[in-house]
């Protein structure tokens, strides 16, 4: 069948581009500028695909993914520099039973919010920043006791692979503390209306930054040297990892718009109110996009803080928020194909191709040549490079038309619901 | 069809009471409405007179200042619009509000999101669940595209539409919710003469079809007194009058709520004449 080939051909075209790009780097043909530059493009991916799930398919104004970018990318930074400056597994154990009990905790003050009825967005939230305190100082408590056996057990492992598994689990992580504080924050902020969406988003970055900046004072993680920025951080990032992160986005992504979730998704971009008189829980289909954006965008720091082993918080400064959203709008609202492409070209393109040609010094001109690039796509073409265009994996397939068979009723919708019982 | 007001059944919709204030304006004031099951029922009244108000009210759009709405005796108020629509009470928008970038198939697919039957997790993984649903959705959506004659556009996109199939479609997905209770706010509004007649026969259709109850705001004089079996007509967000549309078509007030004082008393004198001549 046509969409079996297409599958075969992208997993196809994936594996020949994750081999190619492999072997290119193993034999020292690719620079290790360029290697950089393509990590730096699939990370930028994963970052963009997130936004564009926030912003493109469920029609959230956002400038929040930036900050959740910084979150992630710190967590896991914090993970592995514990394993492998101070040789133990403190992060990893701690921020594990973070992520457990404070998912935990959100369970528990959903049920209990969803007996109260009519309860207020402002409320809800404080019920849950009270559970999401409990559960972390919970876990910091019992995480103390945790840290020396487990690391021991990791200990046992070969320390290739230990560390290779400690920064699987710390990316995984970075995501998922991502993903637990853009719920928490989003329960209030989501009820707002588009715009005043993106302004509060925009504060949330900058809040991020700023804490940043003070990170070794006011948030007591001397390790992370606040603004003088943070260093030592294992450089695990290898093309390998980032391809597979990003291709696994892309397949959860695609699998996901290909559902009625999806379209109740997309439905709350098209017409909020339509969606509503559709039975669609709004509130609801904002929140889960929301969160698993932003759960892309903290895969997405994780690894990038691991590409460089430095980290600066000037780097998560809210001016540079605007790069997802370039790559978003550039490469099409509403296109995964467009983003991947867009993020790749701004990479390659503007970070790298830019910087060599432009004579020495005139590396800003990139910042003169960025709002050009997007004041003339804006005017030629508004719906960006790939519009809503999809490559054939990526793309839905119309259903075969139906054939009416003759003398037969089709059963009434209204008279049996396609499933009772869920 | 039985006459409502001695329908020994129980109400469908039943409306006490309802109040709604934006500030000082009383949009709607003790609003009384009762609809039996497999009824007909126009809603008419000159512009702003509050009557898509009721509406908005009913699908819990607005939250009313005062009154009851009970919809098989389950009492509305408080719920949310999506919860209201999953009991069973679907409607249709006065200016069209498809999802207009998305195919005519997933503006119906999306009315079966409540029923989809496979969770996130299925979705991510595509897994057998997943595959058995989705399958058994869509051609549950094309079906029902049939019923509409609209299959072989399953493709198009929704706001490339014609005007009257735009129409249609919205009325189709409203069904697709699969509702006991339907609300049609103006649905021949800005319809050329031939779609007007279409329509009206398509509710007809619907309405056997389904099995319905439906609820339909109206301008055109002619769709209401065409198919409605009665009718309750508001000004200024009270009900001036009710009734079939032979009674209504004949009442005082409603032809000063909608032609002025004047029109009213000529009208009188008109009948006066009349009865002489008799």
């Amino acid at each position: 069948m046509n969409t079996q080939r297409s599958t075969l051909i992208f997993w196809l075209v994936f594996l020949g581009f994750l081999i190619l790009i492999q072997a290119l780097i193993g034999t020292g043909l690719l620079s290790n500028f360029w290697a950089t530059l393509l990590k730096i493009g699939a990370v930028m991916s994963i970052v963009s695909i997130g936004l564009n799930l926030i912003y493109g398919f469920n029609g959230q104004f956002s400038l929040g993914q930036w900050g959740f970018y910084a979150i992630g990318a710190y967590t896991a930074a914090d993970i592995t520099y514990r394993w492998t400056q101070l040789h133990n597994a403190s992060g990893l154990v701690v921020v594990l039973l973070v992520v457990l009990l404070v998912s935990l905790a959100f369970f528990l003050v959903a049920k209990i919010v969803s007996r109260l009825r009519g309860l207020d967005a402002l409320s809800a939230f404080t019920l849950y920043l009270i559970g999401l305190l409990i559960a972390a100082i919970l876990a910091v408590m019992v995480g103390k006791g945790l840290i020396a056996p487990i690391t021991n057990i990791l200990n046992l492992l070969p320390a290739e692979w230990a560390i290779q598994i400690v920064f699987f689990l710390a990316v995984i992580l970075g995501g998922c503390i991502a993903a637990e504080i853009s719920y928490i924050f989003g329960l209030p902020v989501l009820t707002l209306g588009s715009d005043y969406f993106g302004i509060a988003t925009l504060g949330f970055t900058i809040i991020v930054k700023v804490l940043l900046d003070n990170s070794d004072t006011l948030l007591g993680f001397t390790e992370m040297k606040g603004a003088r920025g943070m260093v030592g951080i294992p450089k695990l990032t290898s093309w390998i990892w980032v391809a597979v992160f990003l291709i696994a986005v892309l397949v959860v992504t695609r699998n996901l718009l290909h559902s009625s979730h999806g379209r109740a998704m997309i439905s709350v971009r098209e017409d909020e109110i339509a969606a509503k008189a559709m039975g669609i829980n709004v509130a609801q289909q904002k929140t889960i996009t929301f969160v698993l954006g932003s759960f892309f965008a903290g895969l997405a720091g994780a690894l990038y803080a691991h590409v460089n082993g430095f980290l600066h918080p000037n780097t998560f400064n809210f001016i540079k928020s605007f790069d997802p959203m370039i790559i978003v709008v550039f490469g099409g609202l509403g296109s995964v194909s467009g983003t991947v492409v867009a993020a790749f070209t701004w990479a390659l393109v503007l970070e790298g191709l830019l910087r060599l040609v432009l004579p020495q010094g005139f590396e800003t001109w990139r910042f003169v040549v960025y709002p050009l690039l997007l004041l003339i796509m804006m005017l030629l073409r508004p719906q960006g490079l790939f519009g809503a265009f999809e490559f054939p994996y990526l793309r839905q397939v119309l259903p075969r038309p139906f054939q009416p068979r003759e003398l037969h009723q089709p059963p009434s919708p209204a008279d049996e619901p396609l499933n009772n019982g869920a | 069809m039985t006459t409502p007001s001695t329908a020994p059944t129980k109400a469908l919709l039943e409306i006490k009471g309802l109040t709604k204030e934006f500030g000082g304006l009383k949009a709607v004031n003790n609003f009384d409405m009762d609809i039996y099951p497999g009824e007909l029922v126009g809603l008419i009244g000159p512009n702003g007179a509050g009557k898509t108000t009721v509406f908005n009210l009913i699908t819990g759009i607005y939250v009313p200042t005062a009154g009851v709405i009970r919809f098989r005796d389950t009492k509305l108020i408080g719920f949310q619009p999506h919860e209201i629509t999953q009991m069973g009470i679907a409607r249709t928008f006065q200016n069209i509000r498809l999802f207009p970038n998305l195919t005519v198939l997933d503006n119906v697919r999306i009315a079966y999101h409540i029923h989809a039957g496979y969770g996130m997790f299925d979705a991510i993984v595509h897994n057998k669940n997943y595959d058995r649903h989705e399958k058994a959705l869509t051609e549950r959506a094309q079906e029902f595209l049939s019923v509409f004659n609209m299959h072989t556009r399953q493709g198009e996109i929704a706001k490339n539409l014609p005007y009257g199939e735009q129409r249609r479609l919205e009325i189709a997905r409203a069904l697709a919710a699969s509702p006991q209770l339907l609300l049609l706010d103006e649905p021949a509004a800005g319809m050329n003469p031939k779609e007007v007649v279409e329509l009206m026969d398509l509710i007809h259709f619907i309405r056997e079809r389904f099995n319905l109850t439906i609820l339909l705001i109206e301008h055109q004089m002619r769709v209401v007194m065409g198919i409605c079996e009665r009718i309750t007509v508001m000004d200024f967000g009270e009900v001036i009058a009710r009734g079939t549309p032979e009674a209504i078509q004949n009442d005082e007030k409603v032809i000063e709520a909608y032609l002025g004082r004047g029109a009213a008393a000529l009208s009188q004198r008109l009948r006066e004449k009349r009865s002489h001549v008799a």
